[in-house]
């Protein structure tokens, strides 16, 4: 056997080993797009929480009116059924362009992994929303994220890990001071987004 | 070069083997028709090859139903694992050897 056809043999075996077992045709760009939705939907949810503050002339303290309750939740399912839909289709396109199956044992374990903590977390954030405890749904939506991508990161790219880690610390944080929650989902949810998306994007040069 | 050419498995001297048994160690089970994809093989051909590496009882094989269509599942066994991980050792002392 050459010397070169062992190089190829065995950088071949590691591909392989990591092809099969990782879905790897992740888009940075959506989570580029995911960071630009979730700042619209911040400035949106801003715009509201001025003026309720300036009608009930409540500035000095931080008390959610549950008349916009129903208003939020509903930026906030816009912000992530547009960021859902935005990732499929650039990742159905990525993988499309490297040739991945999309539809194989790697994602179909990334799936399953991403969806256990996200739909647990989506439940709990729906019944602290049923019982009014306003102040605790963005530390839970922000902690239940990071729970998902770093059980996920395992089956993609592992800088998806460090992500998670970022998004859990915020969360833990942002229950810690509540009346900025606003803030912690604007830098979670929009600008880690960005920065993330972006480094993917040049480092696996997409 | 004589040295570690005794190491190398007879079972691995097909690359599309070799393939297989990277997919296995790197996964807990891999059915067919992914293995197929990934690997980019025909029917025939993965078909006896895998059967070649279930007689060396390299891998094992779990069959079972999925509704109606059959789903076959590849295992790698222990003596599989630790033949493949030898077989690799070998490749690295070879380069290794090489660049003295």
């Amino acid at each position: 056997m050459k010397e070169d056809g062992i190089y190829s043999e065995l950088s071949s075996i590691r591909s392989l080993m990591e092809r099969s077992s990782k879905f790897i045709s992740l888009s940075g760009l959506s989570g580029v797009m995911a960071g630009v939705y979730a700042l619209g939907g911040a400035f949106f949810a801003q715009r509201l929480l001025r003026s309720q503050e300036s009608r009930l002339d409540t500035s000095n303290e931080y008390s959610l009116n549950a008349g916009i309750v129903p208003q939020l939740t509903l930026i906030a399912i816009v912000v992530l059924f547009l960021s859902i839909t935005t990732c499929l289709i650039l990742t159905l396109r990525q993988s499309r362009k490297k040739g991945e199956p999309s539809w194989h044992p790697g994602s179909k374990r990334l799936l399953t992994n991403l969806a256990i903590p996200l739909l647990t977390g989506g439940i709990f954030t729906t019944i602290l929303l049923l019982r009014g405890e306003y102040s605790l749904i963005i530390p839970a939506c922000l902690i239940f994220y990071g729970l998902a991508l770093v059980s996920g990161s395992h089956y993609t790219f592992s800088d998806v890990k460090w992500l998670g880690l970022f998004e859990i610390l915020l969360g833990l944080i942002c229950a810690f001071i509540p009346g900025y929650g606003l803030m912690f989902w604007t830098i979670g949810f929009g600008i880690l987004h960005i920065f993330y998306g972006f480094i993917m994007h040049f480092k696996y040069k997409q | 070069m004589k040295i570690s050419l005794e190491q190398f498995d007879k079972a691995f001297e097909n690359r599309l083997r070799l393939q297989i048994m990277s997919v296995l160690v790197a996964n807990e089970s891999y059915d067919f028709n992914s293995l197929k994809e990934l690997l980019a093989a025909t029917d025939g051909n993965l078909a006896s090859h895998l059967k070649a590496l279930e007689k060396e009882e390299y891998i094992t094989v779990i069959k079972s139903f999925v509704g109606r269509k059959p789903n076959t599942q590849y295992v790698v066994s222990k003596s599989g694992r630790d033949a493949f991980l030898k077989h690799l050792q070998a490749l690295e002392n070879l380069i290794k050897n090489q660049k003295k």
